[in-house]
């Protein structure tokens, strides 16, 4: 039983506005659509937070600038920012935003998870356990931390 | 042999399905692939079971000849043949690591070693297969004995390494063990006497030489007087040893550093492994397979093969 919230009162922002994509004047079918920051943002930024009923855009833990991706060489990296520096939900978040990507995106796709330097007091250890497959697996077969990701994930699937 | 010369090409055999899950280890049985002995391959994966594969002498494709299954909860991690090839054990994310015996073209499990608290990630055989060492995240190092009877019994718990330790091998003839950890170093282990009681007789870290992230693999060329490793800091690293110090018992014979290969691979590098004539084969998560020959004392790389399946289901 939880005894006390990280971080009781967070900070809550106004969502971004959602620009929808415009339709191209020529379709061409057999034309690749390379994925772009905005993509991926989509996929992650209904995610919710795991202590707080807001999403992970609201609290800016994410946002669209830090999110780096190259489709080309089918590598992505989201940077995010924990609302509080000794936040120890920093590597559920990471999971959740590892897992998102993993079901949305193709299987080719390299994915890297850090933390925002200097946002988190041990952000080399949570960088180093996000980052490492052998870990992730692990934890995944986890059912009480499959159940919170889920949770977290639920609002994302819009 | 001289490889240095020679052009090197990879070619797909054969692709092996039927896991329905990521395949984590693979281990060819002992004396099998050549002299008429059609060659065997156990593997490992995520659905929990191990599945072992036998070569048609006939068609010379690859055929599953038994899955085993109903023992490992988890993902099973790591899987090793004994030495003689009567026996194969497999280290497990339930934190246990079972013993199987081949009766008669049916596996089954003897023995299941309890101890780890928490996910086993490797298990090796000695040379003479008396002795077992398991691994994993709780950071500590495992010896086993092999006694009749199927019987297996904890000699030592080795702690020492500060972070989960990935793989253990033990050297090609010796009774020395050596580990790679999460914790960035590579730890050797011996035997003081003759009376289980075992210690850490040299660590390889960053000040000699070594790796400066996680080390996931080991390997150990045919004489044992060299070894190679391969890290999550995206270098693959060879070290050497005196062999007749180790030989002649001298406890102090202590591996160097002898060459760091980088630039080979952008991603990390998860296995490595040395071949009896004398290749290095690497594998990283850049989807790539590198080889390696040795010529005038210097690593050159020969050929490199992005291996990329396509796969229709994802997570």
């Amino acid at each position: 039983m939880v005894s006390g919230l990280i971080n009781a009162n967070p900070v809550v922002y106004e969502k971004k506005e959602r620009r929808s994509r415009s339709t191209p004047t020529h379709v061409d079918e057999y034309a690749v659509e390379l994925i772009d920051q905005l993509e991926i943002f989509d996929h992650i930024r209904d995610i919710k937070d795991p202590e707080h009923p807001y999403s992970l855009e609201e609290l800016k833990v994410i946002s669209e600038d830090a999110i780096e991706v190259d489709d080309k060489r089918s590598y992505v990296r989201v940077t995010f920012t924990p609302t509080v520096e000794h936040c120890s939900m920093a590597t559920v978040i990471g999971l959740c935003l590892r897992v998102k990507l993993m079901r949305s995106l193709p299987p080719r796709y390299k994915v890297d998870i850090r933390v925002a330097p200097g946002t988190h007091a041990t952000e080399a250890a949570v960088n180093k356990q996000l980052n490492d497959k052998e870990r992730v697996a692990a934890a995944l077969e986890n059912p009480n931390l499959v159940d919170m990701v889920d949770e977290c994930l639920a609002p994302s699937y819009g | 042999m001289n490889f240095a010369d020679e052009i090197f090409e990879l070619r797909e055999l054969q692709r092996l399905e039927g896991h329905a899950d990521r395949v984590w280890g693979l281990a060819w049985k002992p004396a099998t692939g050549a002299d008429g002995v059609p060659a065997v391959l156990a593997s490992c994966s995520g659905d929990k079971t191990v599945r072992v594969w036998e070569q048609s002498p006939l068609t010379g494709s690859f055929q599953c000849k038994a899955v085993l299954e109903e023992t490992h909860n988890r993902t099973v991690r790591s899987c090793a043949w004994s030495p003689s090839g009567k026996l194969l054990a497999t280290a497990s994310f339930d934190a246990t690591t079972a013993i199987w015996e081949d009766i008669g073209g049916d596996f089954a499990c003897i023995s299941t070693l309890e101890g780890h608290e928490n996910e086993v990630k490797s298990v090796s055989w000695n040379a003479s297969g008396s002795l077992l060492a398991t691994c994993g995240r709780d950071k500590s190092v495992w010896i086993w004995e092999v006694l009749p009877h199927n019987e297996f019994d904890c000699v030592s718990v080795l702690q020492g390494h500060t972070q989960d330790v990935k793989m253990v091998q033990w050297h090609p003839t010796m009774d020395i063990l050596f580990s790679c950890s999460y914790d960035n170093t590579i730890k050797i282990w011996a035997e003081d006497g003759d009376n289980d009681d075992w210690h850490c007789v040299q660590t390889l870290n960053e000040s000699n030489s070594g790796h400066t992230s996680t080390v996931w693999a080991l390997s150990f060329n045919a004489t044992g007087d060299k070894m190679v490793s391969c890290s999550d800091d995206l270098t693959i690293k060879i070290w050497g040893s005196d062999i007749m110090r180790m030989q002649s018992g001298d406890g102090n014979a202590p591996w160097k550093h002898l060459s760091t290969l980088s630039g080979y691979h952008d991603r990390t590098i998860f296995s490595v492994h040395w071949s009896r004539d004398g290749i290095i084969a690497s594998g990283a998560a850049d989807d790539a397979i590198r080889l390696f020959v040795e010529s005038e004392d210097h690593l050159i790389y020969k050929v490199q093969k992005r291996v990329y399946i396509k796969r229709e289901n994802y997570y």
